[in-house]
């Protein structure tokens, strides 16, 4: 005797949390109904595994059905096959579309392209994350961007109106977007000890002060390409390092701030030439979309890196960089202090962000 | 031109891409009403497109208006081919006919087409403007409603039950006609589901011309079906319960309603007459205390009592294998009459002129006194005897001639003529909770029915029967403040609370046995009612109704199902007609006795909802009985099960019987525990039993090992010897004790009924789940004995079952209610099991003191129980006082301007509702107060129902019960009875017939939610999926499903508000009475 059809459909759509998180990872049924045996549900209920089977056929079907719907997930709210409680439809999206920490570090910067597409099992092998599951996120990420791609306004308003993410989630998609848009390195080893909430918060931080939507309203355009202009004005910012005497007057500015505060007030010192000229080169070269794409790659380089090899804390760190950016104020003949406070702003966040190990 | 209909298309939304080069669609819509087409612009490029039409209008017969669906057929425009459908939207308009339903369709609503399912939505507004048509010779019916809920339902209250109403109309089946052969099968589906949707319209208003006939205003119980007879053509039938119902007139008490409505009442008319004007007198033999049938015995004390014997099962009349010979030439056999059927042919003399006497009840005048429903309105029903069914084999032919489907009305003619002479045997006049079923094979077809045969009171069947007063109340449905949130309880305080003038005590007088003790139509031990003591009740009571709301239980109830499979061998025509009917008596016989046994070991002794259900196929016979078990107070407790061996010298063969007996007794005290089964233990147990206990215990299992069904005379003689009980010798005894202890014991936190609801269990949340399953099975093995297809059927249900408790047990502590297993034989060697129930949680915590204030003594008279309900009130106000604050003056002030507002049709219910719920004459003043809870909850309400289209989809509830927990009904819109064909030729890419199922029936349910919300409802009640045909050819990678469903679409509003309410009217009405009485 074998079950030729077996399905159960309720007028309100059944959905277990725990078969959709299986379903979602990837796990065929087999392996679902596997891992719910052991988590005990059997002895709870007092159901058999032939149960247990028909019960996880059925959900996927569901799921199955319902991941159509899932790709706009507008439709989801005003669609009329299946019913589901409201609350249901905000866990049934935002687990959707809630991805793997490790695996968005993988694709993390690279062009969304059939190309990578095809590098997925690698991927897959890599992190232990199911292929199919690496499918459904790198789909998910490919979608959000194509959709946004052509949208105005705010990237993150952008795709939680489309996608009814939550916030947090919404963010972090506004950040493989536009990573993936400037196409950022982030897969170099020394970039390997950076998380992608690492990331993710730096290019909060890019979006938020160096987009065109950041200062302008947001009818010019959207907020995934930083802004030309002032890429263009960062190149006068050279002065600080050109010009020698703004560069001993900025030293010494800062080593008097700093003087006594600091167990690295020597390394401080000793190394405040060269971090300076780091710092500054990255902002002169961001005219290049080459650059662009070794931000990252040159703020470990140029900047973090030594100071790790000189074994700043994080309170040093910060310490530093405030007095960095403020002394330049007090140089009289540096007239950039708008571009400079709009370019300092974001690179301290980001280092105090990166500084860890 | 008695109607105008008028249609406009506003939009569609989620089109599917038609032109692949631009991945966008230009749609357009026609617009069909009969012979009439209408058609909107083309909206090029669109996914979304917004028609905005101008109205529609066709002019049209009110026959056509019963008749046709409006068809709305959605087109992708192609200028150089031919347009390509996107798919149909058929809406019934039959809801807009009655000025009592609803006014307009209007909303989203799915398109469908039979090959791809749903592809997208349209927005469309229908509205009817309907001229009065007085031609006295008019073939419409408009205006008769229609229920599908088997009770009265809530928000009517019944004058007058007229009785049974049934048509059918017969067609050739599209599907079969040679047109098919070279037409597409979207072409054939389309033409199949449109010939469907007008054979139940005209159908439905045929029926409808019968009731205005009758005098009634309204069909209940009504009861569709199909009979895809395949070759032979296409039959669609109905019956249902003619009624004439009065609306609840909002902010009148029923007092002042009941006169001014029945004289305002059209259609109680003198057409009536032949149903309804029987005298007083020549009803009074019936129902009065001393009937005539007394005088043909001496005159005991006994006999003065309309006594009765229980319906045990006799398995068949004597003449049923014969009675074909009786027939024509098709009907090849027996009908077997169950529990009552097989007395007939025994019947003493005196018995029979008894009989004779009954028959002179005006009741009896009527063709059918039969009745569809399964509920009643306190009091209505006398006694109940017990089970009344037959079966007959047709085998079938081309209809020749559709308009005269002569030969299909014959067939049930014939049938429920045997019930009706089922019910007389059983002393009963009058079949209630009646239902046909038919299943079909080939060209054999097997027509069922079954009723329980029972003696109503007559004052519901007279005209003008509504004496003022305490009659009135008992007559409408009206809830009680007493009961919080069971329609059940509702129903038991007006029964005791207005006092019966009729013999028997309220909560006892249906089980006492309506025929004569000494000429039992079957053998069966009689005992002294437990309840009144002073008449007789029968052992145990089989019935196919609801569990009636006087009834007391003791525990809780259960389903207990009786599965049993058959084998017979391959064969056409008559041969196989025989070999089904010579099949029949032996499975009927043993489901009961299957049934029995598991009742006894549940220690109950009624059974409620009883259906049994026999489905043929080419090599099998499958038979399903379903139905829940109860302890009715009022009769005796069930003896225990014994077994014994036929070689009792052996010792180790006894120490097996010993371990069974063990295992059979622990399994009754377990089951006592678990379904709280605690009676009061009763010493004089044996004073009214003729018959010792343990004989009685015996007796059911004796007759086991006696496998002649036919012998009754024999059975009859059996029962007043021995002493044995089970010999375990016997094969089928040993299979059957397995079968008792291999059930699986439902799963701690789950009750499971086929009832509407569960007894023993009062306070439901609103937690819901209605659902359908289906499993179809292969047997792979296709030579299996009986018991080997017996074990995988029962397992199969089994399984069902436990997967159904895994699925939901979320909502644990919860029942399912109204579980409605369908069985089907569609190929050889598959079994096909739809299940449709719907799970209610139900709060454990208030359970126990829900329990105790739901008791009732039976004596408890009008004063007592006002006391108890003011108590109640006063309670909840101390509960809800803090959230309920801000009460007083702000509220009062609220009361003047929403009093002004208060004209919505809502509102004015709802303080009719409340007048209602304070139940006494005192709140016709308190109706006022009322007024400004309600009117927060009615703009909300209205502000669901006004959603604009873009908005959030309504929550539309389904049920398969007549009510929604913790809600009250404020309006029926309308019947929805649709038919749906879904057929693939890619069943691979859907996933599978699973897949292809799973969608379909999704679907189902999504057009179904969708067309309720156009009406403006939020929900569907006693909702029934009757047909669900399933058709495969995985080789072709093709397969097709029917599905066929109704039920009534209501609007429901929350009666939690309400429970809040008559407290806060109570502590102000006592605080603030002279504030009022300046207002």
């Amino acid at each position: 005797m074998s079950v030729e059809l077996d399905v159960f459909v309720g007028n309100t759509t059944i959905m277990d949390e725990e078969v959709y998180q299986f379903w979602l990872d990837g796990y065929t049924v087999n392996d679902a109904v596997k891992v719910r045996m052991e988590g005990g549900v059997l002895e709870e209920c007092e159901a058999s595994a032939e149960v247990l089977r028909s019960d996880t056929m059925d959900q996927y079907r569901t799921f199955q059905m319902c991941e159509r719907l899932l790709h706009s997930p507008a439709k989801l709210a005003n669609q009329l096959l299946f019913q589901i409680p409201p609350h249901r439809q905000t866990m049934l999206i935002e687990r959707y579309y809630t991805f793997d920490g490790v695996f968005v570090r993988e694709v993390l910067g690279k062009k969304l392209s059939k190309g990578t597409k095809k590098d997925l099992d690698d991927v897959s092998a890599k992190t232990g994350v199911t292929l199919k599951s690496c499918r459904r996120q790198f789909d998910n990420f490919k979608r959000v961007f194509k959709v946004v791609e052509e949208l105005k306004g705010p990237l993150v308003e952008n795709i939680r109106q489309h996608f009814l993410l939550s916030d947090k989630l919404a963010r972090d998609y506004a950040a493989i977007v536009f990573f993936a848009n400037n196409r950022f390195e982030t897969g170099k080893k020394k970039l390997h000890y950076l998380t992608f909430q690492d990331f993710a918060f730096c290019a909060g931080q890019l979006i938020s002060n160096w987009t065109v939507g950041a200062l302008d309203n947001m009818l010019e355009d959207m907020d995934v390409d930083l802004e030309k202009e002032f890429l263009q004005d960062l190149k006068e910012l050279k002065i600080l390092i050109t010009d020698k005497d703004l560069l001993d007057q900025h030293k010494s500015l800062v080593c008097t701030a700093l003087r006594g505060k600091t167990k690295a007030f020597n390394e401080m010192e000793a190394n405040f030439k060269n971090l300076s000229r780091g710092l500054v080169n990255i902002a002169a070269k961001l005219t290049n979309t080459k650059d662009v794409r070794d931000f990252f790659i040159d703020l470990v380089e140029k900047f973090i890196e030594p100071c790790r090899s000189d074994k700043w804390t994080a309170g040093d760190m910060r310490l530093y960089l405030t007095h960095y950016t403020n002394s330049a104020h007090i140089l009289d003949t540096f007239k950039h202090q708008v571009v400079w406070d709009r370019y300092m702003g974001v690179i301290k966040s980001c280092i105090l962000k990166m500084y860890h190990d | 031109m008695p109607g105008k209909l008028k249609a406009k298309i506003v939009a569609g939304r989620h089109l599917p891409v038609m032109d692949r080069a631009s991945d966008l669609t230009d749609a357009f819509v026609e617009v069909k009403f009969g012979n009439t087409t209408f058609k909107t612009d083309v909206f090029p490029k669109s996914l979304n497109p917004q028609w905005n039409s101008e109205w529609f209008k066709f002019e049209v017969d009110d026959e056509d208006l019963q008749d046709e669906p409006l068809q709305i057929t959605v087109l992708d425009h192609d200028t150089y081919s031919a347009n390509d459908a996107i798919g149909k939207v058929y809406i019934d308009i039959d809801p807009l006919l009655s000025c009592e339903a609803a006014t307009v369709i209007s909303g989203w609503l799915p398109i469908y087409d039979t090959i791809h399912g749903i592809r997208g939505e349209i927005n469309v507004l229908v509205k009817v403007d309907l001229f009065n048509d007085l031609n006295r010779f008019r073939q419409s019916s408009c205006g008769v409603k229609f229920f599908c809920t088997t009770s009265i339902p809530r928000c009517y209250r019944v004058a007058l039950v007229h009785g049974f109403v049934e048509e059918l109309v017969v067609n050739e089946d599209p599907e079969y006609q040679w047109i098919d052969r070279i037409r597409t099968p979207r072409a054939s589906n389309e033409a199949r589901q449109r010939l469907i949707s007008l054979m139940s319209g005209e159908l439905q208003r045929k029926i409808g011309l019968k009731v205005l006939e009758m005098g009634g205003n309204a069909v209940v119980g009504y009861l569709q079906c199909f009979d895809l007879e395949g070759e032979s053509g296409l039959v669609v039938r109905a019956i249902g319960t003619a009624c004439t119902l009065d609306k609840l007139s909002p902010g009148t008490a029923p007092n002042t309603t009941t006169h001014t409505n029945t004289h305002t009442l059209p259609n109680t008319a003198p057409t009536s007459n032949a149903c309804n004007s029987p005298s007083k007198d020549s009803k009074e033999p019936v129902f009065s205390e001393d009937p005539p049938h007394s005088l043909s015995g001496p005159p005991t004390p006994l006999r003065t009592l309309p006594s009765s014997s229980p319906p045990p099962f006799s398995p068949s009349k004597p003449c049923s294998r014969q009675s074909s010979s009786s027939d024509t030439d098709l009907s090849l056999t027996p009908r077997i009459g169950m529990g009552s059927g097989g007395s007939v042919g025994k019947e003493a003399g005196p018995l029979k002129t008894l009989l004779r006497q009954h028959t002179q009840s005006a009741l009896e005048q009527r063709e059918f006194p039969i009745f569809t429903l399964t509920c009643f309105p306190p009091g209505f029903l006398v006694h109940v005897g017990g089970v009344v069914s037959t079966r007959s084999v047709k085998l079938l032919d081309r209809i020749h001639n559709p308009d005269e489907p002569e030969t299909r009305d014959a067939w049930w003619e014939e049938i429920r003529q045997e019930i009706k002479s089922h019910a007389k045997a059983l002393g009963c006049h009058a079949v209630v909770g009646y239902s046909e079923s038919t299943s079909i094979c080939e060209e054999v077809c097997i027509l069922s029915a079954s009723g329980t045969a029972a003696m109503l009171n007559p004052r519901f069947m007279r005209e003008g029967c509504l004496d003022t007063g305490g009659s009135d109340h008992r007559l409408s449905r009206q809830p009680h403040p007493g009961m919080v949130g069971s329609e059940r309880g509702e129903g038991e305080v007006s029964s005791t609370w207005l006092g019966f003038e009729d013999a028997s005590p309220p909560s006892c007088g249906f089980v006492h046995i309506p025929y004569d003790e000494f000429n039992m139509p079957f053998p069966a031990q009689l005992t002294y009612c437990y309840h009144c003591r002073r008449q007789k009740v029968p052992d145990v009571l089989f019935t196919t109704i609801d569990l009636p709301a006087e009834a007391e239980v003791t525990g809780k109830g259960c389903l207990i199902q009786a599965r049993l499979c058959r084998t017979k061998k391959k064969a056409q025509g008559e041969v196989n007609a025989t070999s089904i009917s010579n099949l029949l008596p032996f499975m009927e016989y043993e489901l009961h006795t299957q049934l029995m046994n598991k009742l006894k070991l549940r220690s109950m002794n009624a059974l409620f909802g009883l259906r049994i259900q026999i489905s043929v196929g080419e090599n099998m016979l499958l038979g399903l009985a379903s139905a829940t078990g109860v302890y009715l107070s009022a009769l005796p407790a069930p003896g225990g099960i014994q077994i014994a061996g036929k070689t009792p010298s052996d010792l180790s063969y006894d120490q097996h019987i010993s371990t069974m007996q063990k295992r059979i007794d622990d399994t009754i005290a377990k089951n006592k525990e678990l379904y709280n089964i605690h009676p009061p233990e009763c010493i004089e147990e044996v004073v009214g039993s003729p018959i010792p206990d343990r004989q009685r215990s015996s007796r059911l299992f004796r007759s086991t090992s006696e496998s002649s069904d036919e012998l009754s005379e024999l059975d009859l003689s059996h029962g007043k010897k021995d002493a044995f009980v089970l010999e375990i010798d016997d094969t089928d005894a040993v299979e059957d004790i397995q079968s008792l202890l291999t059930d699986a014991p439902i799963p701690a936190g789950f009750y499971s009924c086929n009832t509407e609801v569960m007894p023993g269990i009062h306070n439901w949340t609103s937690g819901l789940q209605m659902f359908t399953s289906v499993r179809v099975y292969r047997l792979s093995n296709a030579n299996l004995t009986n018991q080997g297809l017996n074990k995988i059927f029962t397992d199969l249900c089994e399984n069902l079952l436990k997967s159904l408790y895994f699925k939901l047990r979320s909502m644990i502590p919860c029942c399912l209610c109204h579980l409605n297993f369908t069985v089907a034989v569609p190929e050889e060697e598959l079994i096909q099991v739809a299940v449709t129930a719907v799970a209610m949680s139900f709060d454990k915590e208030t359970q126990q003191a829900a329990d105790k204030a739901l008791t009732r003594g039976s004596g408890e008279n009008e004063e007592q129980l006002q006391f108890s309900m003011e108590m109640c009130g006063e309670s909840t106000i101390s509960n809800n006082q803090p959230t309920a604050k801000p009460s007083g003056v702000p509220e009062s002030a609220m009361v003047h301007s929403s009093r002004d507002r208060c004209s919505t049709w809502l509102e004015l219910l709802r303080l009719k509702a409340h007048t209602i719920r304070r139940g006494s004459v005192k709140t016709i003043s308190s109706s006022e107060r009322c007024s400004p809870l309600p009117e927060g909850r009615s703009r909300s309400l209205r502000s669901t129902r006004s959603l604009p289209c873009g908005a959030p989809v309504t929550v539309v509830k389904m049920t398969p019960l007549s009510f929604l927990p913790g809600t009250r009904i404020v309006k029926y819109l309308g019947i929805i009875n649709m038919f749906f064909i879904r057929e693939t030729t890619s069943l691979r890419e859907e996933g599978g017939v699973s897949g292809f199922l799973h969608s379909f029936i999704a679907e189902v349910f999504a057009m179904v939610r969708a067309h309720v919300a156009a009406l403006g409802g939020n929900a569907l009640v006693s909702y029934s999926m009757k047909e669900c045909v399933f058709m495969e050819n995985p080789n072709k990678n093709q397969a097709q499903c029917l599905i066929n469903v109704s039920g009534d679409a209501v609007i429901f509003i929350r009666e939690s508000d309400q429970e809040a309410i008559p407290p806060l009217l109570t502590s102000r009405q006592t605080s603030s009475t002279g504030a009022d009485g300046t207002t």
